[in-house]
């Protein structure tokens, strides 16, 4: 079992969701990533999921995509966030998962990824520009080393095919709720619900909705038919004011996600 | 275990010959291509895999493409000796492809009126293109304009400066023409741009991509509708030369002119292929965009081949003075052909370019666009090594008079 597998089950039993919020790592700097893990750690988030900045990323509009921008302005190396995550680990209860591009996957070769972000403290990675079809032998690898690969399933995903993600996914299914990039909405589909309860019924997997999640409303309206929820562009629009104020930067998020853990309850 | 520094290649060079019996139905190229997007674009690129299958299969399909092609493109598009230019060389007899003879002036027609036809049959209602050059999206704009669709194109804001005649043409038709402000404001980001409008959009909107890149299958369905160029290349030189020629040369950003030369003359090995990369202003990081002969195996805009990028996988920036070629990234079959040693790439530095513009200008009266100078400068080089009893031809793939303006402002004049 991984930290995630576990995490999962001992929510389960008290009847609780998981929190998961995304941050860019580096965005600004190293020294901030680890000041908002320790913050969010603090908080109560049950996992965090660390963005690896990738220089083009079809999937994220324009708020992670401009985080990825001022994080590889810094000219930082996949090496240095493995580093300084490893650094922070030891201050860290919550799990930690990489949303990582394919190409930077395949660049450092697979073996070598999953080893080297265990050994900076990951349990898992998000690759959302790896289908289930071309992700055989990087799932191989994470099997054989109790790593989690994390796979998606969109609104356009037929049902057959969305248990056969589900069936080579681990640690969770992570459902994306809009056909579309990234980013808040005001709004989610109506038939979101229906869509997950439907898989929810079908797979022993914790299924967690992400994308678009940015309000106390959605909280309280996808919790209950979820294992838990992932909140992405709403924290990074908030690391921006990193450049200027860290203090205040930290102050906007933990006002952020101390309204959505509430939402949560 | 760290990650160290620097990091090699994992794919060795495949020694087999290259066959035409590629992408495999995974969309493989030997171990090139594939499909590296976001789940949600599955379902579209998996219909449109069965609508193409079956519209090739459909002889009314063929008919009306091949009706567009020859009373709304001009097709067949001449094989031209150009007599001047080969005695100027004193080598090997010329003949130039002329697919800057088809409406719009470039070959990027061929590709845009085929997947328009697939639009209407899948019953989308939108159409989104990307384009560096702009003949991508002039000829997008021209086939919606055609067929009643709304066309949006996407064009880094480098280039919409670059190519302003093109804008404003799309801009004629009716499509309409958003600059891109992100990255290095080139055809890679407008290929991201669009990318992200499809993820939104793709229940409703199909993407015609421009150049033999992408997920499966448009690396195949783009050569395809390309290959009309080699087919009636092959047939025209055993007219008129009696055999087939001894070289064919052709520019190669994405690479869809070039593809679509080459493919149908794979299996004729006395046929030499040669690819033109954009050499840019030299070979240092960053001061070209030839990925094929500096850059290595990775994954880009959806598909794996040979890519411009850095140890951790990130996308290198790139130069090319011509707005068509100033790409990181290449098509798939094309890294395939390089890794079987059937077509050779090299590339041509901007000033050879320029060179190679003026003397096509003045020695048969062509304005020839700058990405395809590129291909004349190399096959004028090649044709000196050769004798006048050899032929070569040059895929004349673009017009030039959209380079007119930046042309003059590279060399400071009035325009």
């Amino acid at each position: 079992m991984t930290a995630i597998d576990e995490l999962f089950v001992k929510l389960k039993g008290q009847g609780k969701k998981a929190f998961m919020p995304f941050i860019t790592a580096a965005d600004p700097t190293l020294a901030f990533t680890r000041l908002v893990l320790r913050k969010l750690n603090d908080l109560g988030c049950s996992m965090a999921e660390i963005g690896i900045p990738y220089s083009d990323p079809i999937a994220d509009g324009p708020v992670i995509q401009a985080s990825y921008t001022r994080a590889l302005g810094s000219k930082i190396k996949l090496h240095d966030i493995f580093e300084q995550v490893a650094a922070e680990r030891s201050n860290l209860t919550m799990p930690l998962v990489s949303m990582v591009s394919y190409a930077i996957i395949h660049r450092h070769g697979a073996e070598r990824y999953v080893e080297a972000a265990l050994s900076a403290g990951f349990s898992g990675a998000i690759v959302p520009d790896l289908l289930v079809e071309e992700s055989e032998q990087l799932a191989r690898i994470c099997k054989a080393k109790q790593f989690n690969l994390i796979q998606l399933v969109t609104p356009t995903t037929p049902r057959e095919r969305a248990l056969r993600i589900a069936e080579q996914s681990s640690g969770f299914l992570y459902f994306v709720s809009v056909t579309g990039i990234t980013g808040e909405r005001t709004e989610l589909p109506p038939d979101l619900v229906d869509r997950v309860s439907w898989l929810r019924e079908r797979t022993p997997l914790p299924i967690c909705i992400g994308f678009g999640v940015s309000k106390p409303e959605h909280v309280k309206l996808l919790a209950p038919v979820s294992d838990g929820l992932i909140v992405g562009s709403a924290i990074v629009r908030l690391m921006e004011q990193a450049t200027q104020s860290e203090s205040a930067a930290l102050a906007s998020i933990e006002s952020l996600v101390t309204s959505l853990l509430k939402a949560m309850e | 275990m760290s990650l160290a520094p620097s990091v090699k290649s994992t794919t060795q060079p495949v020694e087999t010959t290259a066959t035409k019996q590629v992408p495999d139905l995974q969309g493989r190229f030997g171990d090139f291509g594939g499909r590296y997007v976001p789940e949600t674009l599955t379902r579209a690129l998996d219909e449109l895999i069965v609508e193409y299958n079956r519209a090739i299969a459909d002889p009314d399909f063929h008919a009306e493409l091949n009706e567009l092609l020859h009373r709304f493109v001009g097709r067949p598009s001449p094989l031209y000796h150009a007599k001047r230019l080969s005695n100027q060389l004193g080598g090997a007899q010329i003949w130039l492809k002329r697919e800057d003879l088809n409406h719009t002036g470039a070959h990027k027609i061929n590709n845009t009126l085929g997947q328009a036809l697939l639009t209407l049959r899948m019953k989308k209602k939108r159409v989104i293109a990307e384009t560096g050059a702009g003949q991508h999206g002039v000829a997008s704009a021209t086939a919606c304009a055609h067929f009643g669709l709304p066309c949006v194109v996407y064009m880094g804001a480098e280039d919409v400066r670059r190519q302003k005649p093109n804008v404003f043409s799309m801009r004629l038709m009716g499509a309409e023409v958003r600059p891109v402000e992100s990255g290095s404001r080139t055809l890679r980001d407008a290929v991201n741009e669009a990318m992200r409008d499809w993820m939104s959009s793709v229940e409703h909107t199909h993407y015609i991509i421009g150049s033999v890149i992408g997920p499966h299958p448009f690396p195949m369905m783009v050569r395809d509708f390309q290959s009309v160029i080699g087919r009636e290349c092959r047939e025209q030189c055993l007219t008129a030369i009696g055999r087939l020629p001894d070289a064919i040369v052709a520019c190669v950003g994405g690479g869809s002119n070039a593809a679509g030369m080459f493919y149908p003359f794979v299996d004729d090995h006395s046929v030499r292929l040669i690819g033109v990369e954009a050499g840019g202003r030299g070979a240092n990081p960053g001061d070209h965009a030839s990925p094929l002969s500096y850059g290595s195996p990775g994954v880009l805009h959806g598909s794996y081949s040979y890519v411009m990028q850095d140890e951790d996988g990130q996308t290198s920036d790139v130069h090319s003075m011509s707005a068509g070629l100033d790409y990181p990234g290449v098509g798939p079959e094309h890294s395939y052909w390089k890794d079987t040693h059937r077509v050779e790439y090299t590339s041509c530095r901007d000033d050879e370019a320029l060179g190679a513009f003026d003397f096509l200008a003045r020695n048969e009266g062509i304005l020839t666009a700058l990405e395809t100078c590129h291909a004349v400068a190399k096959a004028a080089e090649t044709a000196k090594t050769m004798s006048p009893d050899q032929h070569l031809v040059i895929c004349l793939s673009g017009r030039g008079d959209k380079d007119a303006a930046e042309l003059a402002r590279l060399r400071g004049q009035q325009w």
